[in-house]
């Protein structure tokens, strides 16, 4: 087993553990603190696949910018009337179910089809430009229009929030 | 290298337990919380794609994930406050001012 | 994919959402400025002659004389083609009667901002791209944009609980369809190592039949399109959107974006998904089949009149999806149907909601199926247009909506699908049943109050166009024909 292997095999085992506090926690702030857990190890995954741009911004974005919001927000609310209510369904069996059939049949899908990926494997050879550089390349000559239609979501993200979350309109 | 397959089962996982918790769960930020992380087993599994393929679309692809996840974080956490505002609770059972 | 920088002609393919998404930031600016609350109607006018000029953009496009046709774009990314202009038109006239049906509305909600007219039009730039995008990274992202604005939409009277309510629950749901969608995604992209969908079907056709691999991608993928559709299985959101919803955006989202996402389900599964169309049809059968039961059974029982529209809203995704099913047997026919029934349905959809919106007034709520009862002593006029929507709603000729549905029978009927089109048939008089419900209410029962109906220009220029339609398509729908068989050919030219 190489280093890299067992790099992954930890930031995996750590990503599930947490994801599992994250969805059985009674308190909000335990969960969100357990979802950046597992947005690291997910982040820290992307660095041995070789995005490391992607990484910054799992880092700088998701973890810094929507995590600290979440948490934020789970402060403002009343969490004490929160955590004294019922945290599952009452039919969490049949979700958990539901749940797991769905795992089950994705699963077997990749565990049958897998090979189905023959593409893959051929390019392990290390890219000739940086990761930052292809990623830029691509998403200013080959993605411009994704990246105009980015500018007007966040704009409506931003008008949104402030529409929903402002006390009063004038 | 890590095989692609791996990489892939983790990405599943993580997608049954966000989805597994989607459903379980009562609390509208939990619930919330939970389809960030079906978010992130997709970045995880358009990652491995993309490094496999040795074509960096996949990469752009989460970018884009990413930048719809923030738009998405902020908007939903505003309609939370906004439902929390007029309520004063959070929790899914208590959303019940329609018949379903 | 090409290694330079865009041409001027990229620009002038995007130039009517460029123009819409200005118009936006331009309300948004000048809302600023408007001091006196009487003038908010400002805000309207200027949507609407945003809207004018992209419409009239649009068919400079449809005449081919500012582009050769079809135009791909933006490296691939983009494609202008008939299809892409039909449904861009259709959007943003529907935009524009439900700015006209808004105005009125908002003022009595005391919610008149002009942030409400900034974001339907930011909605109709992203639905807009749904149409003609032909990447999936273009399509996931103008979805997105549409439906980000659809929840701020939905939750825009924020004092009101059940708006609020509503806005939550869509929320939710909507970003977990988009969870599924990706993952679909994300697998087709690793199938095939491209996003483009032309590249996608090469790939695909490639692929041995019974592939599990391609059929996991295709079962998650058309989960979270059938979510946007509002198909069974996963139609939950609908009732509650509806009914929480301001009236004038349950308008809105029970008929532009649902354009926009047949859209987008019919140029991933005939351009992408095209070399599965024997597995998706399987689906589309069973689903198109559960959405009609739930559909016409549930709207029967319904007293909310915003709700019953959303059950309503339903059955009829139900019938758009036989069309689907003529289609993968080749029959373009199938294609057709979608659109002309789509277009019927925008115009007396929108027409019946310009006459419920009336029902708001001060101090009443008026969205029981009960608010409407004695409107023929009250106002004979309104009465007897929402006769003539309910008729095409029900698809009774000489209306439209006998045209939309009979081309939907004709075209099962054309590729042997002879037990759907009779169990359609046998929905359509179910649906007879229901819309009558609200006629017997008209024209059999007392008025419940004397409060008079809010009318206003807008709405009765509203009420004039999508009655004008109604009636024309129905009567002399040639032109109309000629107009959806023209959009469909980009799928079967090859």
């Amino acid at each position: 087993m190489t280093l890299l292997q067992i790099a992954f095999f930890f930031l995996s085992a750590l990503a599930l553990a947490s994801a599992i506090l994250v969805i059985t926690r009674r308190n909000a702030v335990h969960s969100v603190i357990w979802l950046i857990v597992t947005l690291f190890s997910v982040g820290g995954i992307f660095l041995l696949l070789h995005a490391e741009f992607l990484f910054a911004v799992q880092v700088i974005l998701y973890v810094g910018g929507i995590m600290v919001l979440f948490l934020f927000v789970v402060m403002l609310v009343n969490l004490d009337v929160a955590v004294k209510q019922a945290q599952f369904s009452r039919q969490w069996q049949l979700a958990l179910a539901t749940a797991i059939i769905l795992m089950a049949e994705l699963a077997y899908g990749i565990y049958r089809g897998h090979q189905g990926f023959t593409l893959a494997q051929t390019s392990a050879v290390p890219p000739t430009i940086g990761n930052t550089q292809a990623v830029a390349l691509a998403l200013y000559q080959d993605y411009m229009l994704p990246v105009e239609i980015a500018s007007v979501l966040l704009l409506v993200a931003m008008v949104g929030a402030v529409v929903m979350a402002k006390r009063k309109l004038e | 290298m890590v095989p692609v397959s791996h990489v892939l089962a983790l990405s599943v996982i993580l997608f049954g337990l966000g989805a597994a918790g989607f459903i379980v769960r009562r609390n509208i930020i939990t619930i919330f919380m939970c389809i960030e992380l079906m978010l992130n087993a997709v970045n995880l599994a358009f990652i491995a794609f993309s490094r496999y393929l040795g074509d960096p679309d996949g990469q752009i692809f989460v970018f884009f994930v990413i930048v719809v996840a923030a738009a998405e974080a902020a908007m939903g956490l505003a309609i939370i406050i906004a439902v929390q505002r007029n309520r004063q609770t959070l929790s899914i059972d208590d959303l019940d001012s329609m018949k379903l | 994919m090409g290694t330079t920088f865009f041409q001027r002609a990229d620009y002038v393919a995007i130039t009517p959402e460029v123009v819409l998404a200005l118009f936006g930031l331009g309300i948004l600016l000048i809302d600023f400025l408007i001091e006196e609350k009487r003038d908010k109607y400002l805000n309207a006018v200027t949507a609407l002659i945003g809207l004018a000029m992209a419409f009239v953009q649009l068919l400079r496009f449809w005449r081919g004389t500012l582009l050769p046709m079809p135009y791909s774009g933006f490296g691939g990314t983009l494609v202008l083609d008939s299809f892409a202009i039909y449904f861009q038109s259709l959007i943003v006239v529907a935009t524009a009667v439900v700015v006209l049906i808004s105005a009125k509305y908002l003022e009595i909600e005391e919610a008149h901002f002009g942030e409400y007219y900034a974001l339907l039009l930011f909605s109709a730039v992203g639905m807009m791209f749904m149409a003609s995008g032909r990447d999936l990274i273009v399509l996931f992202i103008a979805l997105e944009l549409m439906a980000l604005c659809e929840y701020v939409l939905t939750g825009f009277l924020r004092g009101d609980r059940r708006s609020n309510e509503a806005a939550m629950k869509f929320f939710l749901l909507g970003a977990f369809s988009s969870g599924l969608l990706l993952y679909g995604m994300s697998l087709l992209y690793g199938l095939s190592g491209s996003t483009n969908l032309a590249v996608i079907a090469e790939r695909l056709a490639d692929r041995p039949a019974g592939d599990p691999l391609s059929w996991m991608a295709m079962t998650t993928l058309l989960a979270g399109l059938f979510f946007k559709v509002a198909a069974v299985p996963f139609h939950q959101w609908t009732p509650d959107a509806y009914e929480g919803a301001p009236t004038s955006i349950t308008a809105f989202i029970s008929v532009a974006p649902k354009a926009a996402s047949f859209a987008i389900l019919l140029r991933i599964l005939m351009a992408g998904l095209w070399p599965m169309r024997e597995d998706w049809k399987l689906l589309t059968i069973g689903v198109a089949v559960a959405t009609m039961t739930l559909g016409n059974l549930a709207a029967i029982t319904q007293t909310n009149i915003k709700r019953f529209f959303g059950y309503s809203t339903i059955s009829h995704v139900g019938y758009l999806l036989l069309g689907l099913i003529a289609a993968a047997d080749g029959n373009p026919e199938g294609l057709t149907a979608i659109a002309i029934y789509l277009l019927v349905y925008t115009f007396m959809n929108l027409g019946a909601f310009a006459v419920i919106i009336m029902m708001r007034r001060q101090n009443l709520i008026g969205d029981e199926i009960d608010d409407l009862s004695g409107l023929m002593t009250r106002a004979p006029g309104l009465a007897i247009l929402m006769l003539i929507f309910l008729l095409s709603l029900a698809g009774i000729p000489p209306t439209a909506g006998f045209i939309g549905k009979y081309f939907i029978f004709l075209s099962l009927i054309q590729t042997q699908h002879y037990v759907l089109a009779v169990v359609a048939v046998l929905y359509a008089v179910v649906a007879l049943y229901y819309y009558f419900r609200i006629v017997v209410a008209m024209f059999m029962k007392n008025p419940l109050d004397s409060v008079p109906l809010a009318t206003s220009t807008g709405l009765s220029v509203a009420l004039g166009v999508t009655l004008t339609l109604t009636l024309v398509v129905g009567v002399y729908p040639q032109p109309f024909i000629l107009f959806a068989r023209e959009a469909v050919r980009p799928f079967f030219s090859f």
